[in-house]
């Protein structure tokens, strides 16, 4: 769910309220948004992609309140990976040059499994 | 619902959802010449399983289509439609490649465009600029909580809460398009929040008929914290929290057999995921084909393909599963005049038959159904020249049919998952088991129906709680109706399929769900799209 938004680093543009599917946000006039329904995040991490001063940060469990200080959400270098490695802002830069191989590994590890589950039976008989 | 200061609009067509289903249906109805408005629940590019997806569509070169119908027809359990799968093949090859100027399709690896996989929130950003562009008007964050309908039947619109305005609004259009996608009944599946079945639900309270509601039982695989897509997971091997390795056969095996095994697994304790055998180049680029699959190993200093790790199945109810509105007519018109059903809102049994389309054809399904209901909505709208006012007509949540009360939704949430994501009511069905969790469904239901009563915002709320029961409801009628087992429908007291049942199954009722065969299965012919 999403842990924190960054004060000294948010604009106050906004669009993460706009932005989060489930409206757990809140605009406020006077400072950044307020994690006002976190009972409604589903942990998708789009406030990240449209959140151009990777300003929040989602921790990644979706089943319970997160715990996670500033300090460490700082520390760990992941905010705003997520946006860069999806290379959001740069469209068309090569980010999707490998995206066709989705189909042929997810299947390349079906059938590593199914070759294993060939010998696992053989073994056990 | 008559706030003074609310949002009230007209227009030709009104499509209310705001996944890819929606954005194909809006930018069709735009270039028929509709004046289109386009209401989402949430923001359109974000909402919606679509975006945090990625769907590869049903992608066939002309010369191999034949076969490929035939081959998918096969599996279909005889409820697809030849005619239909053909037409979605063709209407995707057509439609992807307009979407170059918005979206940044790359190589396919061999020298040309790689158009089938979409990235998820690429592809929404792109359908948003598009609807833009061809002149949508986009209403994010405006919940649909019901229909408009006329003195004769027909639906003439829709009203709802502007969340972030918290202001009522209503659209007046004489053709609407329902695209709210599947109901996932709240088992945290990614990005299906906001998918909790509400179109369903619009529907039926203006007479709509649904089929193939009792194939429903699907799920994904994902870290038991966070429910993510599946690539990575598909050479996994399985062990029990003591380091035995589990007999799970491979994915993709018949008979749901890998599902199976992974769910007693569970069922008897904690499973652990061991993905050092998954393909080397998949380990390379995995950040580089789906960056959203790290977050969650990651940012808790986990090495996915080094550690072993506790896994979940997320169920995906009909959003994976395959029941929805019936469609009526080769436009994807409902049973009831002025509505249209789209996407995973609608009954996917015309191209998937009593299978899950989900890996290829829901997603060529949702553009193409999209599409075609656009056309005819705008082509319908455009005729009319005089739309009545209409009356709104939603009821459980909106107008309690005896004294409103506050009451205990708690139990709703448990009720609605026990045979469409619990494992032993949904993979294990039984006559029994059925009725059991069904009363106790129709007592909840009565509940909400005579005495739920929220304002505001908070009706939104409400409104998804009685869709989801009233959509579970409807499983659970049309699962015990089918008495037998057949595709998605398990039923372990009735394990076999019976070739006097290859017949759609139809439902629908509020205060009381009735299901009936339908004869006529399969009888639509649809005729060559030019959208
Ligand atoms: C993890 C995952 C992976 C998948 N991969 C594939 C694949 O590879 N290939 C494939 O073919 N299919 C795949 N599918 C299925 C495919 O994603 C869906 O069939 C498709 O995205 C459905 O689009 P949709 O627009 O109908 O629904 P969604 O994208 O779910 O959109 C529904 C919309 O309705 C809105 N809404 C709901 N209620 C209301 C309301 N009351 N008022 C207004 N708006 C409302 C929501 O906000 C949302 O925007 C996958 C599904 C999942 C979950
Ligand atoms: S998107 Fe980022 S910068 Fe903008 S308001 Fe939200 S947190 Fe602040
Ligand atoms: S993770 Fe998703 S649901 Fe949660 S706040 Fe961010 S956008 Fe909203």
């Amino acid at each position: 769910m999403i842990a924190h938004i960054f004060e000294e680093r948010c604009d106050g543009c906004n669009s993460c309220v706009a932005a989060c599917p489930t409206h757990v946000l809140d605009a406020r006039t006077d400072g950044p948004p307020v994690i006002a329904r976190i009972d409604q995040c589903q942990t998708c991490y789009m406030c990240e992609l449209y959140c151009e001063s990777d300003a929040l940060y989602v921790d990644p469990d979706q089943m319970a309140r997160p715990t996670i200080t500033p300090q460490a959400i700082l520390e760990s270098g992941q905010l705003g990976r997520l946006r860069h490695d999806y290379g959001w802002d740069q469209p068309g830069d090569g980010h999707l040059s490998d995206f066709w191989r989705l189909g042929p590994l997810l299947r390349e590890g079906a059938e590593i499994a199914t070759r294993r589950y060939a010998a696992f039976k053989a073994d056990r008989g | 619902m008559s706030q003074r200061d609310g949002l009230d609009l007209t227009a030709d067509v009104l499509i209310i959802g705001g996944g890819m289903a929606a954005c194909w249906a809006a930018t069709s109805a735009a270039r028929a010449g509709a004046r289109v408005v386009l209401a989402d629940k949430g923001y359109v590019g974000t909402s919606g399983v679509t975006a945090t997806g990625g769907p590869n569509h049903w992608w066939v070169a002309p010369d191999k289509r034949a076969q490929a119908v035939e081959e998918r027809h096969a599996r279909s359990f005889d409820l697809a439609e030849r005619d239909w799968m053909a037409r979605i093949i063709e209407e995707t090859w057509r439609a992807l490649p307009e979407l170059t100027p918005y979206y940044p399709f790359d190589t396919d690896g061999r020298g040309g465009t790689f158009y089938s996989g979409v990235r998820g929130p690429e592809y929404m950003r792109a359908l948003r600029r598009f609807a833009i562009d061809r002149g949508v008007t986009i209403l994010d964050h405006h919940p649909a909580l019901e229909l408009l309908q006329d003195g004769d039947g027909a639906i003439v619109g829709a009203a709802g809460h502007a969340r972030l305005d918290d202001r009522d609004w209503r659209v007046r259009a004489p053709a609407v398009i329902l695209a709210t996608g599947g109901c996932a009944f709240r088992s945290g599946l990614i990005g299906s929040h906001g998918n909790s079945g509400d179109g369903l639900l619009m529907a039926a309270e203006a007479g709509a008929v649904l089929s193939g509601m009792e194939f429903s039982a699907s799920y994904s695989l994902s870290p038991a914290w966070n429910s993510t897509r599946t690539l990575p997971y598909f050479a996994a091997r399985f062990f029990d929290a003591s380091g035995h390795e589990l007999d799970v056969p491979p994915p993709m095996s018949s008979e749901a057999a890998h599902l199976k095994a992974l769910a007693r697994a569970m069922d008897a304790g904690p499973v652990l995921a061991d993905l050092s055998d998954a393909p080397v180049l998949l380990k390379q680029l995995l950040r580089r084909i789906q960056p959203a699959s790290l977050p969650p190993f990651e940012r808790r200093g986990i090495d996915l393909f080094e550690n072993r790790f506790p896994i979940r199945l997320f169920g995906e109810g009909t959003v994976r599963g395959t029941g929805g509105l019936q469609i009526v007519d080769e436009d994807c018109r409902t049973s009831v005049e002025g509505l249209y059903a789209v996407g995973d809102c609608a009954t996917r049994e015309l191209i998937a038959g009593a299978t899950s389309g989900g890996g290829a054809q829901n997603a060529a399904w949702a553009l193409t159904s999209g599409r075609v209901a656009g056309r005819a909505a705008a082509l319908a709208a455009l005729r009319v020249s005089k739309v009545a006012p209409g009356k709104a007509i939603g009821q459980a949540g909106l107008r309690p049919a005896s004294t409103a009360r506050a009451i205990d939704l708690t139990p709703v949430v448990p009720a609605v998952q026990a045979f469409t994501i619990d494992f032993d009511g949904t993979l294990w069905r039984s006559a029994a088991k059925l009725n059991k969790a069904q009363e106790r469904l129709d007592g909840l239901w009565r509940e909400v129906a005579d005495h739920g009563h929220a304002e505001g915002l908070d009706r939104v709320a409400l409104r998804e709680q009685a869709a989801m029961l009233a959509s579970a409801r409807w499983v659970g009628a049309a699962a015990l109706a089918r008495d037998e087992s057949r595709g998605l429908h398990m039923r372990e007291d009735r394990p076999k399929v019976d070739p006097a049942q290859a017949q759609r199954l139809l439902t629908g009722g509020l205060a009381r769900v009735w299901t009936r065969f339908d004869p006529s299965t399969p009888l639509i012919h649809p005729k060559e799209v030019a959208a």
